[in-house]
């Protein structure tokens, strides 16, 4: 078994990643549909509430968020990009040498440059 | 098996995008769209540009769209006062557009039918890493700034206190 | 693979032709944290911290000279005309702090962020003017939209200053989006980006046939196009204009205009000769929609702001008719009406900004009123400049234009230069509507009573002052200086 694993895999790079989607899906279609089928079924008010047990929810769910959580996010998206180019220079490490590691600290340094302002400005407080 | 591939993903993406302009609420677009997204960075991968198939999922699939879902939550307009969409003149033009970039886009792929297949590495990290600590190192370094920009910005302009 | 063998002398040339721009950004990066550092009542010393990196930047320029330095694998060029315009923008930056030594105590711009944004915008538009890749131009011009998108939104309790902001922001995000898609079918066409090598590509007539390249090329041109506010691309100036801090609005008209000319005079220059006959016919229109449709609508504006805004969109369209005549004299004509424009104009933002009491309320033309004898010096100076801006010798704008239509003509274009001719005459009757308002209308209740201006703010004024006067007489050496430039990029 094991091995006729490997020689799939080894004849096709993408086939783990078939597997992973398959599993992935099964998975999630799978435990639904068990639920379903196996499950007892009863219907009454309770059943129905948002909460079956514990505290009853006192306002509605869709209510609006505030723009704090927006600013976070903006900079989650400009580090999350930072990263994005941290990536193919790791896999280049090697190759580029000091020079990579000269032109990378340049590139985060002036990042952090804007790290240590929104820092210092309290960005990153809860206020 | 590529081609089949292709065609699921690529069904995938266009029915994605369908259903992104023509569900009622923001929140269901939103969430379809990142389905196109993942299916377009599949597509990337079978033309062998896996560095941008991983971008696409980090950044985009990951993080634009995240800062989506952040406005409809923002806004956050409830169900009963979303607007019902008819057929309007705008609409109508922009299913036109569409039609005529469909058309373009036929146009194009019978003029170059059979791209180039790429080489098996040209997308690969390793060289658009080279080619971006090289060649495209000025590009690179200046992203940096243009980043530098966009927190000092996003900060001047959302944060209450500055 | 191969480890990757760095060339230092190469390296090395490539950080000289970037040397002014490495300036500008360290420059912004210690505003940025010197803000951080310093209580509130020191803030004045960022200002002067940015000048004074300004100046530096200046002088590198000028010890760079005007030799061609190429860096970057092609990416960048440090040549004659990438000088010319690094002093345009740097000229126009440090008009800008100066001016906002006054501007930021009375509006509460006085925040590191405020002038690092206008640094980091500044070291975007120098890229951009240098960039001979498309990738470098792309870059250039985001890194300066960010910033000014943010600054034409930094009163942020106006809600005018907002809605420009917005309107900007929106379509500008849509204008880069063109340009970028159009970089893209180019490059889908040629395999390139480099400005120089698409030229050599074009003798292809393949390429030149392809419906691809020349969507491209289309794209590539709308995207242009917004950031000079060309009709029918000009939608968003007027808002953006009225709603942003005056001195923002003041740095957009001189600084972003002149980085995205440059741009687009490289690429129409270097890259898209060989597309002569069907481009220039567009531009031909172009510059025809935009002068007529900017000096039209700036004959009915009662905010001066707006009219400014107007005005520029319509200087815009003259600068545009040096590029259609597409030869060295047009160029020359171009380049030189771009460094007196930023002068002319910004001195004309500065004096209104004076005599207007508060944004959104002291920009109306009647608060002119009665200006003109109460304060002669500013009556005067804003009289110099928009006498300037209306084409009046003695004046700089005088001999631009005057150098602008004749090279129109000596193309043959006689019809373009007719036309501008008839729109200058027609925005003289704007301008001098102002300075009637000035010296001829009794103000309805007082004359409003100009704020004192600082110093420096003074300074500003008189050097911008000097330069249309000095520019009008004897502007030999400038248009020499411009004519080198234009030549550097064709050879």
């Amino acid at each position: 078994m094991a091995n006729l694993v490997s020689s799939i895999q080894f004849a096709d790079p993408y086939f783990s990643v078939l597997l992973l989607l398959i599993i992935a899906v099964g998975m999630s279609v799978g435990f639904v549909f068990l639920s379903q089928a196996l499950g007892p079924r009863k219907y009454d008010r309770i059943k129905y509430s948002v909460y079956e047990c514990g505290v009853d929810p006192f306002t509605s769910a869709s209510v609006r968020v505030s723009v704090k959580f927006y600013l976070v996010a903006l900079l989650f998206l400009l580090f999350d990009l930072e990263t994005a180019f941290l990536y193919p220079w790791a896999v280049l490490f090697r190759d580029l040498g000091l020079f990579g590691f000269i032109e990378m600290t340049i590139f985060v340094g002036i990042l952090l440059v804007g790290l240590v302002y929104a820092w210092k400005k309290g960005a990153l407080d809860w206020q | 098996m590529e081609p089949i591939l292709f065609i699921v993903f690529g069904a995938i993406a266009v029915g994605g995008a369908i259903m992104v302009v023509t569900r009622r609420h923001p929140m269901s677009s939103a969430l379809f769209l990142i389905l196109t997204l993942f299916a377009v960075a599949a597509l990337f991968v079978l033309r062998q540009a896996h560095f941008l198939a991983a971008i696409q999922v980090i950044v985009y699939a990951g993080a634009v769209v995240v800062l989506f879902i952040f406005v409809i939550m923002l806004i956050n307009v409830p169900e009963n006062k979303l607007p019902l969409e008819r057929l309007t003149g705008f609409r109508f033009l922009g299913i036109m557009v569409a039609g005529l970039f469909i058309l373009e886009a036929a146009l194009v792929a019978r003029r170059f039918a059979t791209p180039g297949t790429p080489t098996a590495d040209s997308g690969s990290v390793e060289a658009v890493g080279r080619a971006l600590f090289t060649d495209y190192l000025l590009a690179f370094e200046v992203t940096s700034v243009l980043l530098l920009a966009a927190v000092i910005g996003a900060i001047a302009l959302a944060k209450k206190r500055i | 693979m191969a480890p990757i063998s760095i060339d230092a002398a190469a390296l090395l040339t490539s950080v000289q032709s970037i040397v002014p721009e490495i300036i500008v950004v360290a420059t912004a990066i210690f505003v940025l944290l010197l803000d951080l550092a310093i209580s509130e009542e020191k803030k004045h010393l960022l200002c002067g911290m940015g000048l004074l990196g300004i100046g530096v930047a200046l002088f590198s320029v000028y010890a760079l000279g005007q030799g061609r330095i190429e860096g970057f694998s092609g990416m960048i060029v440090h040549d004659g005309m990438g000088a010319f315009f690094d002093v345009v923008i740097l000229s126009a930056c440090a008009l800008t702090f100066l001016m906002a030594t006054g501007y930021s105590e009375w509006e509460g711009t006085h925040k590191g962020e405020f002038y690092s944004l206008i640094l980091l915008s500044t070291s975007g538009m120098m890229f951009m003017a240098k960039g001979t890749d498309l990738m470098t131009v792309f870059l250039g011009l985001e890194t300066l939209s960010i910033p000014i998108y943010v600054l034409v939104g930094f009163h942020r309790n106006r809600m005018s200053s907002l809605e420009g902001a917005l309107k900007y922001f929106l379509l500008g995000a849509f204008a880069s989006g063109f340009l970028l898609y159009g970089i893209a079918l180019i490059y889908a066409v040629t395999g390139t980006t480099k400005i120089p090598v698409l030229a050599t590509m074009l003798y292809d007539p393949r390429i030149l046939a392809s419906p691809l390249f020349l969507a491209g090329t289309g794209l590539l041109l709308v995207g242009f196009a917004f950031k000079v506010s060309l009709v029918p691309f000009h939608m968003w100036t007027p808002d953006a204009y009225e709603g942003a801090p005056t001195v923002v609005t003041a740095f957009m008209s001189a600084a972003v205009k002149a980085a995205a000319f440059a741009a687009l005079i490289r690429v129409l220059l270097v890259a898209l000769p060989g597309m002569q006959p069907v481009l220039w016919k567009v531009l031909w229109g172009l510059a025809v929609l935009t002068m007529t449709v900017g000096n039209l609508s700036a004959l009915v504006q009662n905010n001066v702001k707006r009219l400014l805004a107007y005005s520029s969109i319509a200087h815009a369209g003259y600068i545009l008719v040096g590029l259609v005549s597409g030869d060295v004299l047009g160029g020359q004509a171009s380049l030189f009406y771009l460094l007196v424009y930023a002068f002319m104009n910004m001195g004309a933002f500065g004096v209104v900004m004076l005599i207007a009491q508060k944004e959104d309320e002291g920009y109306d033309i009647a608060n002119l009123a009665g200006i003109g004898f109460k304060y002669p010096a500013l009556g005067a100076l804003l009289t110099l400049f928009l006498i300037s801006l209306g084409g009046i010798p003695p004046t700089a704008g005088f001999v631009g234009k005057f150098y602008l239509f004749s090279a129109a003509v000596k193309n043959g274009y006689i019809w373009l230069a007719v036309i501008g001719v008839l729109n200058s005459a027609a925005s003289i009757y704007y301008y001098l509507r102002m300075v009637v308002y000035m010296y001829m209308v009794t103000p309805d209740v007082e004359v409003a009573v100009p704020r004192p201006p600082r110093i420096l703010f003074s300074m500003a004024l008189c050097a911008s002052a000097v330069v249309v006067v000095v520019l009008g007489i004897i502007p030999r050496s400038v248009l020499e200086i411009a004519e080198r430039s234009v030549l550097s990029l064709l050879m």
